[in-house]
């Protein structure tokens, strides 16, 4: 067994564990923290498809990201776990045979019959110099421009979207109106007297 | 030397876990989410594979914009959630009936 090879039994074995991991675990935070593991491995699987720029954005954006906000959001929530647990033990002999009917007819659709090494060869590495940001970016900015502009358009609506859905004004927040400030005059704040001066004793 | 199906099979193991989690974990929005990750990332494994070995650049370029769409739902989806939890006191999904549906 070569070692290519070997690492993609490790990432595959990994990976497959993660989300088990993930979908079994009593606490939401280990879920999070096996998925985390389970973009890790597949980023390992997605390099030795030779998609290294892939690999490194989904560790960077996703792992770095998008599982950390995950994280705040877990953490943040006080939620009654043993109520969120009901049903699993109910569940389970139905989900089993879903998957495993589920995984059954996918890999004899796409079982080594159909899509193995006799089929698909596999491709020469590619050349040390070979540069796959490049070629990716070259794509990206010439072919699928469009879709790229729509890609930003998206994200910045899911900014605007997260940001006016979580804003909120407390009613009971003291804070100052700038424009209040500015407006004041003297008059308003200072009442100068005129008044006699009093005798002594 | 590792094979295409290697891939597709690791893919739909991956796809069929999230399915059952979805199955299992079916009162908890959270790990529903996770489940909804998990499943995109068993297609953006065979989308890499099928570029991998298929020479082709545009499956890496297909999996760019999926992550960019994930990334998005994720974060409007989770501030759904927030507001839900804040509203409600409750994440459970057999709570929120309000619509009587």
């Amino acid at each position: 067994m070569s070692f290519e090879k070997f690492l993609f039994y490790l990432f595959a074995v990994f990976l497959i564990g993660a989300a088990l991991m993930v979908i079994t675990r009593r606490n939401p935070v280990h879920s999070v923290l096996f998925l985390v593991l389970a973009f890790f491995n597949s980023a390992g699987l997605w390099m030795l498809a030779e998609s290294e720029f892939l690999a490194i954005a989904l560790v960077l954006v996703y792992v770095g990201a998008v599982m950390v906000l995950f994280l705040f959001v877990v953490m943040m929530l006080d939620i009654n776990l043993a109520e969120l647990r009901a049903g699993f033990v109910r569940n389970l002999p139905v989900a089993l045979v879903v998957a495993l009917l589920m995984v059954a007819e996918l890999v004899m659709v796409l079982g080594p019959a159909r899509f193995g090494l006799t089929r698909y060869a596999a491709p020469e590495p590619r050349p040390a110099d070979y540069n796959n940001t490049a070629e990716l970016g070259l794509a990206l900015f010439t072919q699928h421009i469009y879709a790229f502009e729509i890609a930003a358009v998206i994200l910045l609506v899911g900014i605007i979207a997260a940001i006016s859905l979580t804003l909120r004004r407390r009613p009971d927040t003291k804070y100052l109106n700038p424009g209040q400030q500015v407006r004041v005059r003297a008059g308003d704040r200072l009442r100068v007297v005129k008044m006699k001066a009093e005798e002594k004793g | 030397m590792i094979a295409l199906s290697d891939y597709l099979i690791v893919a739909a193991i991956l796809f069929s876990v999230s399915v059952a989690g979805i199955f299992l974990n079916r009162k908890n929005v959270l790990l529903l989410l996770m489940c909804i990750e998990l499943m995109l990332l068993a297609v953006n494994i065979n989308f890499i594979a099928f570029s991998h070995f298929l020479g082709d650049v545009h499956g890496q370029i297909f999996v760019f914009f999926i992550l960019t769409v994930a990334a998005a739902e994720a974060a409007i989806g989770l501030a759904i959630l927030v507001v839900l939890f804040r509203t409600r006191k409750t994440i459970n999904v057999g709570d929120i009936d309000t619509l009587k549906g």
